[in-house]
């Protein structure tokens, strides 16, 4: 979970460094055994003057090959850990001199044994490396083809979070008024169910900015029945674009997270700022809440979770155009967003 | 058997409400009386300062002080009350209750689970300890705060601030850099609940470890005319008091010194 972030940003560019297969993996092993037998039979034929001599010309240079490729990759999976650390392009050079020396080692130990092969032992680190490089090209090739599918999964997913804590704390409250104010209980419980449908359907598209904030002032009207007065929350919308469109379920996790660290641990009321803008082609998105001096150490993780999720999808949705900051002054936390203004198609 | 008085401390009103018509519900069958109702641990520990109390059910997550600490102050009373852990969502703590054989409800709270719990505690409660060994699982360190009465009021002193504890007469008088506070704690229960933080250096004298600068002859041990080896005492920082080491204490304390 903790590497969620930098994952990310190695699949949303395409043209990015290429990727790594895992050697630890079977389905790896198998696909490169197969390229490399391949890759033999290929070379044998180029070399061969008749039929004749091929079975036993691949034989040979299969008993040099197949232990080479094996100890190879067996080097590889048991580096795993400090290849996934290194930089791609400095993996991949690690692979390809990891292939060449196994190649040259196997050479010259196998090749005195039989006299028909006469290349000299380091021709073989040549082809090894070669064939190394052909491979992880390849694999980068397939991992791409494969990214679409991957980067939609992971949208939904990241987009069906809620925190536990603020569902059954409210459950309690719609049961805790229910006696004394039914209709406060009724109204609370559509909310609820609005949220989670909008939680809950498929969010892989951009949504409207007033669409966004009809479901965060829903939100809020839930988190009043649970804190009374002690949540006051300050809207300016005034010069915001309600057509701009933005990620699904952006300012909700926001604003869910400026209550939970800001207004919960406070012991009297505190203020959530929310600020809407629009400054020429750009949406400026601004959510404050009040920080407490002690003992907000604890919760940090979870901000920072919904923080990178949220900045991940403005990059799967916006790329660069997007930008999301934190900064800490004058006992306010403040989050802010800034995207490109894109208009929804109807209004 | 008289109806259990019970505390109820959940920083939110709707919550409290819940909880009090559950109570109401089975009353026919378990008669409680909820004596204080308070919005979070320094409320309660305010409000029951001369209030007896059976049971406390105890919201975890609640601003200035949280359930878990106020359970550990309620743990500390004579007689302790039983505590009853409510909770929302937080799986790390309801580990520790298990672990502990602690009770804990989950929000949202049904009448039958409410039942249960108390008709446990009503058979046998846990003790003290086990809630005490809850907490330190949950939030370990011991207290952040100690209560202090002066004259009817509760103060609370951050365990952070305090220097040295000294017991005197019937009392342990805790020393901050500004004044002094009393506790009405022993002083062997809290060296045992913060043994990392304090070291003992005398029968009646616990200090905190990063408040000791070093240590010089002590020159107020005239009265022991007797004594011939030199008395050592340890200078503090930010105060002037000098705090004699016992000679029982002292190679201890030197071992501590000298690392």
């Amino acid at each position: 979970m903790a590497s969620i972030g930098e994952n990310g940003l190695a699949s949303l560019f395409p043209a990015g460094s290429p990727r790594l297969p895992d050697f630890r993996n079977l389905g790896t092993w198998l696909r490169v055994l197969l390229a490399v037998n391949a890759m033999a039979l290929v070379a044998v034929l180029v070399r061969a003057r008749g039929w004749a001599g091929v079975p036993a010309e691949f034989a040979q240079l299969a008993a040099v090959v197949e232990p080479a490729t094996l100890c190879g990759l067996l080097l590889l999976g048991a580096m795993r850990s400090r290849l996934v650390a290194m930089s791609t392009a400095m993996a991949a050079a690690v692979v390809v001199v990891i292939a060449a020396l196994a190649g040259m080692v196997f050479a010259a130990l196998l090749m005195p044994l039989n006299p028909i092969q006469s290349q000299p032992w380091w021709h073989a680190g040549f082809w090894a490396a070669l064939a190394a490089g052909i491979l992880l090209a390849w694999f980068d090739l397939a991992a791409r083809a494969h990214a679409p599918a991957v980067t939609e999964a992971r949208l939904m997913a990241l987009t069906a979070r809620i925190r536990p804590h603020f569902l059954f704390n409210s459950l309690n409250a719609v049961l805790g008024v229910m006696r004394a104010d039914p209709r406060r209980a009724e109204q609370a419980l559509e909310e609820l169910a609005e949220l989670f449908r909008v939680l809950m359907q498929d969010n892989r598209e951009l949504v409207p900015l007033s669409a966004e904030i009809a479901l965060a002032r829903q939100y809020l009207d839930l988190e009043r029945l649970r804190l009374g007065d002690r949540l006051q929350v300050r809207w300016e919308i005034a010069t915001c674009p309600p057509d701009a469109l933005v990620p699904p379920l952006m300012l909700q996790p926001l604003i869910e997270n400026a209550v939970y660290h800001g207004i919960e641990p406070l012991a009297g009321a505190g203020e959530v700022t929310i600020v809407l803008s629009r400054r020429q082609e750009r949406v400026l998105i601004d959510i404050a809440n009040p920080v407490l001096e002690a003992g907000q150490g604890g919760h940090q993780a979870g901000n920072r979770m919904a923080l990178a999720n949220i900045r991940e999808r403005l990059l799967l949705f916006f790329d660069l155009e997007a930008s999301l900051a934190t900064d800490l002054a004058d006992g306010r936390y403040r989050v802010r967003i800034e995207l490109p203004y894109r208009r929804g198609a109807s209004s | 058997m008289t109806a259990p008085r019970l505390l109820i401390v959940d920083d939110e009103a709707p919550a409290r409400a819940r909880l009090r018509n559950l109570l109401d519900d089975i009353a026919g069958e378990l008669p409680t009386s909820v004596v204080v109702e308070a919005a979070d641990g320094i409320d309660a520990l305010e409000k029951i300062d001369d209030v007896a109390i059976d049971v406390a059910l105890v919201d975890i997550r609640m601003p200035r002080m949280d359930g878990i600490e106020l359970a550990r102050h309620l743990s500390s009373r004579d007689p302790a009350p039983a505590v009853i852990f409510v909770t929302a969502y937080d799986q790390y703590a309801v580990k520790a209750f298990e672990l502990s054989a602690v009770d804990y409800l989950l929000k949202p709270v049904k009448a039958v689970r409410l039942a249960d719990a108390l008709r446990k505690l009503a058979r046998s409660s846990p003790p003290a300890a086990a809630i005490k060994a809850a907490a330190e699982t949950i939030q370990p360190g011991g207290r952040r705060q100690l209560r202090s009465l002066e004259r009817g009021k509760v103060l609370l002193v951050p365990v952070a601030d305090i220097l040295y504890l000294k017991a005197e007469l019937k009392y342990v008088t805790a020393r901050t850099r500004e004044r002094e506070f009393l506790l009405e704690e022993s002083l062997a229960q809290l060296e045992g609940e913060f043994a990392a933080r304090f070291l003992r250096i005398h029968r009646n004298c616990l200090v905190a470890r990063d408040a000791i600068a070093g240590f010089e002859r002590d020159h107020e041990t005239a009265d022991e005319p007797e004594s011939t080896e030199p008395r050592w005492a340890l200078i503090l920082r930010d105060i002037d008091d000098r705090l004699p080491v016992s000679r029982r204490q002292w190679p201890q304390v030197k071992a501590i010194l000298n690392q």
